[in-house]
């Protein structure tokens, strides 16, 4: 072996202890929630064993089975893929204003729409409690407790994020093209449907995936905005803590559930997601 | 050609939902927050006490105590993230066998729900049956109990920053460096450059702007982390984040009054911050007045 080979081999061996090393660091916590989700509670105490020692599902049956559970679950599918395919919708129409029109304040304006997401949320809860209940109320009918009221205020969060996101990849597509649509005959559905959708394609998926996630994650204001009929997922996940002790099993076990969808979406959609993310730095 | 007018048309949706559900329950937040409102003191509603609310908060030292505490946990989280993201997404740049699979599994953290994040690391710690207070006492000797130390708890929330948003700043550094040229860095290494040099002089440089936004993204997320933290530690010392500092001061205390006000500080803290980044990102901005 020549001198080269040799370092090129150490390289090739130290990249891939890197990447094992990386690998335990990532999963090992996400591996004891699989294996706490399948103990008993008094398995539980004494020497942690790593080990998984038998497959005991209980815990998951007892989640699954529970209809509270599958009402929460079929909450928060609802809830974020309304929530993500209304943002990806939102965004565009908005990215393109900012991208294509000479709006006065349009940098203001542009920082103003992300600073909502900075807001810091306990404060923010008592003003949208009171918009939830009173300020939106028609006869019985009140935004509390539904999942339109999730749907419209998860918003909030991932509009600006979303059209950050958007604002580099619409802005990379030379308007030129737009021009070309236009001199065509094509109005502005017509460059939105033909232009900007086929080529921002990657970008829009990218800012879909991701509200949809954060949609599906978010929890302080799923559990005070809700009660009983449009409550969430995570909310479910807070509930397994209380005053008389936790149940650490039913919760690593629900928490692995609420982990499918999102495990799913990653796996194929990885391509998009790097894709996507570039915030406008594809300059060709 | 094009009318602004049909600009506002496509913006007003947007605007409208933020102007409600942002902007609305901001203004609110605004009004109680130079008013005193606490469910337990002898005055009923709220009291209009000007600046008094402003005036508490620079003594304050609980909330003094939490923004420095903040500060620490989103230099340290976001100051790993940054390193340990850039490192990562160099390395996957290179094509070697395997590669999509490690950048999959690297994924996974960013999609789990920042509760159960908190459920997944309090499991790992907790003492009792948690292994890393169990395996760090048996082989180093370190006794481990977030709930009494700190400091420990402070770095197990980092720590849990770290596992959980170092794949978001890897995917953002692997899309901008996979938006870099090739020609400079050649001509670059023609030139004799060595690879510290070609990563000061033209990597970091076209990168600057992804490496900002994400930085710009993390601080902004990072300032109000709340639910991890809490489901981690139960807003025991050491994580008193001003998130979680606002968190007790509106529930258990119910001292609205005081709590916007914190909030309305907060706010103003990060979009400071936040617009000098964002002027940085924006960069041109200067030449264009020169």
């Amino acid at each position: 072996m020549s001198r080269t080979q040799r370092q090129r081999a150490w390289g090739y061996f130290g990249a891939y202890a890197f990447w094992i090393f990386m690998t335990l660091l990532t999963l090992i916590p996400i591996w004891w929630m699989l294996v706490v989700s399948m103990r008993t509670r008094v398995e539980l105490f004494g020497r942690p064993n790593l080990m998984l020692s038998r497959i005991y599902l209980e815990n998951y049956s007892n989640v699954l089975t529970d209809s509270t559970f599958q009402r929460y679950m079929t909450n928060s599918l609802v809830v974020s893929t309304a929530n993500a395919l209304l943002v990806m919708i939102l965004a565009l129409l908005a990215t393109y204003a900012l991208s294509r029109y000479k709006l006065a304040g349009r940098d203001n304006i542009f920082f103003w729409l992300i600073t909502n997401r900075m807001a810091p949320p306990a404060a923010f809860l008592l003003p949208l409690y009171i918009m939830f209940t009173r300020t939106f109320r028609i006869g019985n009918w009140t935004l509390f407790d539904t999942q339109l009221g999730l749907i419209l205020l998860y918003c909030v969060f991932n509009l600006p994020f979303a059209i950050w996101l958007l604002k580099g990849v619409v802005d990379g597509i030379p308007i030129e093209l737009d021009d070309a649509a236009m001199i065509d005959g094509a109005g502005l559905w017509g460059v939105l449907r033909h232009v900007i959708i086929p080529l921002a394609a990657p970008g829009l998926a990218v800012t879909g995936i991701l509200s949809w996630i954060f949609a599906w994650n978010e929890y302080l204001f799923a559990a005070n905005l809700t009660s009983v009929v449009a409550r969430t997922i995570t909310t479910a996940l807070a509930e397994f803590v209380t005053v008389t002790g936790t149940n650490w099993g039913e919760l690593a076990a629900m928490s692995m559930v609420t982990l499918v969808p999102s495990a799913i979406i990653v796996i194929f959609a990885q391509r998009y997601i790097v894709m996507g993310l570039t915030f406008g730095a594809v300059k060709e | 050609m094009r009318n602004p007018r049909v600009g506002w048309a496509l913006l007003s949706p947007t605007l409208v939902i933020l102007l409600i559900f942002g902007f609305a329950p901001f203004l609110y937040v605004l009004f109680v927050g130079f008013n005193q409102w606490n469910v337990f003191s002898a005055a009923d509603g709220l009291v209009f006490n000007g600046l008094d609310n402003f005036r508490r908060l620079v003594f304050d030292d609980d909330f003094l105590h939490s923004v420095g505490l903040t500060a620490r946990f989103a230099i340290f989280a976001i100051g790993s993230e940054v390193v340990l993201g850039f490192v990562l997404a160099q390395m996957l740049t290179r094509d070697f066998p395997g590669r999509s699979l490690f950048r999959i599994i690297h994924t996974f953290p960013l999609m789990v729900a920042p509760i159960a994040v908190g459920a997944i690391w309090r499991l790992l710690v907790i003492p009792g049956f948690g292994p890393v207070p169990f395996f760090l006492d048996r082989w180093l000797d370190l006794t481990y109990q977030i709930g009494t130390y700190p400091d420990q708890a402070l770095m197990t929330s980092v720590l849990m920053d770290i596992w959980h948003w170092t794949p978001f700043v890897t995917l953002t550094m692997l899309a901008g460096l996979s938006s870099i040229p090739r020609e400079p860095v050649e001509q670059a290494k023609v030139d004799g450059a060595n690879r510290l040099q070609v990563f000061w002089y033209v990597t970091l440089p076209f990168l600057r702007p992804v490496l900002l936004t994400t930085i710009f993204i993390r601080i902004m997320d990072a300032i109000r982390t709340v639910d991890e933290v809490w489901m981690l530690a139960g807003g025991g010392p050491g994580t008193r984040f001003t998130g979680i500092y606002i968190w007790r001061v509106v529930f258990p205390r119910t001292d609205y009054g005081y709590g916007s006000s914190i909030s309305l500080i907060t706010l103003y803290l990060t979009i400071v911050l936040c617009w000098l980044l964002f002027i940085a990102i924006s960069g041109r901005r200067k030449g264009e007045v020169e």
